[in-house]
């Protein structure tokens, strides 16, 4: 009996210190993989800012491919007096803006009927949106292409090759996920509110505007920032669907334009990958937690 | 006015049913109206085309006669299709396998730093999902670039003999896999993150008292309270990879050989390419069963949570 | 003149009926409280009163007028619910000047209207606040206060203590009353809790099982319940129930709990209880405070018997004791001093001036 206690007694002394030390080798190991992990993330984004301040002579030595000798901004410089690569960016924005825009006026009212309303049949189309969210555009964008050729022989206008076309179809993408994403938020808004609000003497479209929109902010946000970095980014459907240069958004206008041939001019296609890949970061890193929200919550909620 | 009502109602329970059942209908009409561009926009932009595929792929290269399943029988005996099979598969799994490990362990390390310190690296490692994929996949294709490759050149530093990434079929299958590993690993990492946060405290000091160990830990507790989310994250994955465009069209464009094309890169080659948009839509069609399946299973989890909350 | 009237009122969810036909009149200013277990029909019953939910059957009057069709904003009544329902991202003052603001009241007196709530409730310095600001108690008196200062014919409360703290509780009971005797609405207030309702109301309704079980003032409920639901339920600790036989003794009526226990029924309720003479299925029913401590001078119809205590529980100005009767766990309040200890056997007296007798068929108390 007292040998058991004498022998616990000095390793119950140590034990705090064991513990101490177990820990901070477990912080210790988690920070050398989270560095050797950060370093392959970030390797690509850090080659373009590399690459973009570099002089293609400098890039034509082959010299030490992650070191800058001669710093320079040139490329960036040449590529904003370029109204080619303008024209790319122009293109993008307003595409972005304008499908966030529709996004939101066609996403956050359905939300609100299917999540708050219930009607009939509203658990089933709440379902199906989801659904349609599954469905890749790189199965749709054949039959998109041949349907927007028949629109223009059948009523003249002409979709394919125009990139305010894209502002229709961008929202195929960004809608069902956002929808989903603000049913979740409205209905995680509880129902007394409403109620509240319906003694108060508010109607439907009041409730919505004066309180379900006010209070649902985080999820708009979230869902604003999710449909412009999707209309950003997306490369397949004006790969598809725009051809003239003067047509094309930035990713499509990068690869296809800037990469001519054999002759890259790397400094300036890096250079404009990374300003093309700027507003999307700056956003990112002003709404990190939005961001992070409304990727979450596609999974978590629902 | 009100008296009107008081005086009516008691009288005809018939009445008042009327008036109530139009009351419901007044707010199913509201409720319909603004629900209603959404349904005009999925079912003429996503509903229709989706069948109008299925049509398309059953016409012959001119787009005039009917040829019912010949497109289809075809593929089945076309060699170049079966590897766009097997490399589809190949890519998909390894690639949702590989990110759910970089984002189980990473969201693991993240989980065990000290909370101030969590955001700035959480913030750090989701950089790959935020930038535009064609940009950072251009970035890789210089990276990867036979004569500038400046991961090569890192290698010889250490002695190794340049690798032909984008040269060989078997380095280039490894890289467009590698690259999609890359963007997509960050999005695991913070789905996991969020899971793990999400697990009560108190579960593992339970079962710290019962004795478990590290890895027990993680076997009793963590995996099972996070097995829902590493689910649905892999067959959300599952699909938007198996339905990859961006990364094998700007990195190989299905090269060498067609040995990397996956059924997106070659429906667009043979579709819009080729120009025989028929056969394009016949080969993209091949990607419904195993969105299909997936979406099974999404849609099954879903429904399950549905009721029990 | 804002009354309140129930007729024949039904609610089924589906085909699972919540409420099954009630009647009751709620007169002008008075306060009364729906108590029942939960799923006994009360919120229901509150929620057909605001409009929430839709009448199955029957009618709701205010002020007289059937109001089953007319909704809820036109129903002239104000509602502080359960979690308090405040709009998180208006202020105090915007919150409570909402409902006023959608009716287009002129501002000068949707100011005023404001500020004479918040001096009610002693909340002026907080306007300025958002709700995610305020503590538990504060949240609660805003929620009521959005109600003043709507001025309506009819307060209706949804267990608006449920979420707050005991001692907030207890504070924010007494805040309730207060301003019901400043504003004098008339009020119907919904709790599980039967100690709030028997401290607010002017009349209590018990609730169970969709019907109402009895309606009276507290004290009418307290000491003569007309159902056994009704005596378990007001009162905590819970009324002692133990089945009985009823036996003709020398003089007069005797109540046998066991082979060595029973009491003589006194005298006065003899000739209520006769009737009921060797009827089989009767329960005893006496409150915990009616068995105490042995005393020097027993009066009438108090009768001293000896147990062994199982359990005690010191509660500082008294000790519950615990014991058995044929196998079922009876309770009795006795002075500390008593000497009450687990497991000693003990005299008590049992007084059955308040007993009650059960036909535990029906449920009726006799």
């Amino acid at each position: 009996m007292s040998a058991s206690a004498q022998a616990i007694g000095p390793r119950a002394a140590a034990k705090p210190s064991s513990l101490k030390r177990s820990r901070r080798w477990a912080l210790w190991w988690s920070y050398v993989f989270l560095v050797l992990f950060a370093i392959f993330f970030l390797m690509p984004p850090v080659y373009m800012l590399i690459m973009g301040l570099k002089t293609s002579g400098e890039i034509a030595a082959m010299t030490n491919p992650w070191w800058v000798f001669h710093p320079t901004l040139e490329n960036f410089k040449a590529l904003l007096g370029s109204t080619q690569y303008l024209t790319f960016f122009r293109n993008s924005a307003v595409i972005a803006v304008a499908v966030v825009i529709i996004t939101m006026l066609i996403a956050v009212p359905a939300a609100f009927s299917l999540g708050r309303m219930k009607f009939w049949g509203s658990t089933t189309l709440a379902t199906g949106v989801f659904l349609t969210y599954l469905i890749p555009d790189s199965l749709l964008f054949i039959p998109l292409f041949k349907i927007m050729a028949w629109v223009h022989e059948t009523t003249g206008i002409a979709l394919l090759n125009h990139w305010w076309a894209l502002i229709i179809i961008y929202p195929t993408l960004t809608v069902p996920f956002c929808t989903w994403i603000m049913i979740g938020y409205f209905q995680s808004i509880p129902k007394e509110l409403d109620e509240a609000a319906l003694i108060d003497g508010a109607g439907y479209i009041q409730m919505l505007t004066k309180i379900f929109l006010p209070v649902a902010l985080p999820g708009i946000i979230a869902a604003t920032i999710f449909a412009f970095t999707v209309s950003w980014s997306e490369f397949l459907y004006p790969m598809a669907f725009t051809v003239s240069t003067d047509q094309l958004v930035l990713p499509v206008g990068i690869v296809t334009t800037l990469i001519k041939g054999d002759v890259y001019n790397w400094g300036q296609i890096m250079a404009a990958c990374l300003m093309g890949a700027a507003p999307p970061l700056i956003i990112y890193a002003f709404l990190m937690d939005y961001y992070i929200a409304g990727l979450t919550a596609g999974a978590t909620k629902g | 006015m009100a008296n009107g009502i008081a005086a009516k109602a008691p009288a005809s329970s018939p009445a008042r049913r009327m008036t109530m059942q139009k009351l419901m209908r007044r707010r199913s009409t509201t409720a319909l109206a603004l629900a209603l561009p959404l349904i005009v926009l999925i079912s003429t932009l996503v509903i229709y085309p989706a069948f109008y595929a299925v049509y398309l792929s059953m016409l012959d290269r001119t787009m005039e006669h009917f040829t019912g399943l010949r497109n289809i029988l075809f593929l089945l005996h076309f060699d170049t299709f079966w590897m766009v099979v097997k490399q589809s598969c190949l890519f998909a799994i390894t690639a949702v396998i590989f990110k759910a490990l970089i984002g189980f362990v990473t969201s693991h390390f993240v989980h065990n730093l000290p909370a101030k310190g969590q955001r700035k690296w959480r913030g750090m490692l989701l950089v790959p999902w935020v930038i535009p994929t064609a940009m950072s996949t251009i970035a890789w294709f210089w990276l990867f670039d036979p004569s500038y490759s400046a991961i090569n050149w890192l290698l010889a530093k250490f002695g190794i003999e340049s690798i032909p990434f984008l040269g060989v079929p078997g380095w280039a299958r490894f890289s467009v896999i590698l690259v999609n590993v890359w963007y997509g690993a960050p999005f695991f990492l913070i789905m996991y993150l969020a899971a793990l946060k999400s697990v009560p405290d108190q579960l593992y000091e339970a079962a710290a008292i019962d004795g478990a160990s590290w890895w027990q830990k993680v076997w009793y507790v963590t995996l099972p309270m996070m097995r829902n989310i590493i689910a649905i994250t892999m067959l959300f994955s599952l699909i938007v990879t198996f339905a990859n465009f961006d990364i094998v069209r700007i990195l190989t464009y299905g090269g060498p050989v067609n040995s990397t094309h996956i059924f997106a890169t070659w429906a667009f080659a043979l579709g819009i390419q080729g120009n025989n948009i028929p056969m394009g839509a016949s080969v993209s069609l091949f990607m419904l069963p195993i969105l299909g399946v997936a979406a099974y299973f999404i849609l099954r989890d879903i429904n399950r949570r549905g009721s029990s909350v | 003149m804002a009354q309140v009237t129930l007729r024949k009122l039904v609610k089924h969810y589906d085909e699972t009926p919540a409420v099954r036909g009630i009647d009751l009149e709620i007169s002008d200013k008075e306060f009364v409280v729906l108590v029942g277990p939960s799923g006994c029909g009360k919120s229901t019953t509150l929620r057909m009163i605001a409009g929430l939910e839709d009448i199955t059957g029957g009618d709701v009057l205010i002020g007289g007028e059937v109001v089953n069709d007319v909704p809820p904003k036109d129903r002239d009544i104000a509602m502080v619910f359960q979690n308090y329902a405040l709009y998180p991202h208006m202020s105090v003052y915007e919150n409570m000047s909402f409902g006023l603001r959608l009716k287009k009241t002129p501002k000068d007196e949707i100011t005023r209207r404001v500020q004479n709530a918040a001096q009610i409730l002693d909340i002026s310095e907080l306007l300025e606040r958002k709700p995610k600001q305020l503590s538990g108690g504060q949240r609660q008196r805003v929620a009521m206060g959005r109600a003043i200062v709507r001025d309506p014919k009819v307060f209706l409360f949804d267990e608006p203590l449920s979420n707050l703290d005991a001692k907030l509780r207890v504070q924010m009971r007494t805040e309730i009353k207060k301003v019901h005797q400043k504003v004098r609405t008339t009020t119907v207030y919904v709790t599980h809790d039967q100690v709030e309702a028997m401290t607010l109301a002017d009349r209590v309704v018990v609730m169970n099982g969709g019907n109402i079980e009895q309606v009276g003032t507290p004290n009418d409920l307290y000491h003569s319940p007309s159902t056994k639901f009704v005596a378990g339920f007001i009162g905590s600790p819970a009324m002692n129930f133990l089945p009985c036989a009823l036996d003709e003794a020398a003089g007069g009526l005797r109540v046998r709990l066991s082979d060595q226990l029973s009491f003589p029924v006194p005298q006065e309720r003899t000739a209520r209880y006769r009737p009921h003479l060797g009827r089989g299925r009767l329960l005893f029913g006496l409150r915990p405070e009616n068995i105490m401590e042995q005393r020097p001078h027993l009066e009438a119809n108090q009768n001293p018997f000896e147990v062994e205590l199982e359990v005690t529980e010191p509660m500082g100005m008294e000790t519950l004791v615990y014991f058995l009767v044929q196998g079922m766990e009876v309770c009795g309040r006795v002075n500390p001093n008593a000497g009450a200890r687990d497991g000693k056997r003990i005299k008590l007296v049992a007084d059955l001036n308040n007993m009650h007798l059960i036909d535990d068929e029906s449920g009726k108390v006799l």
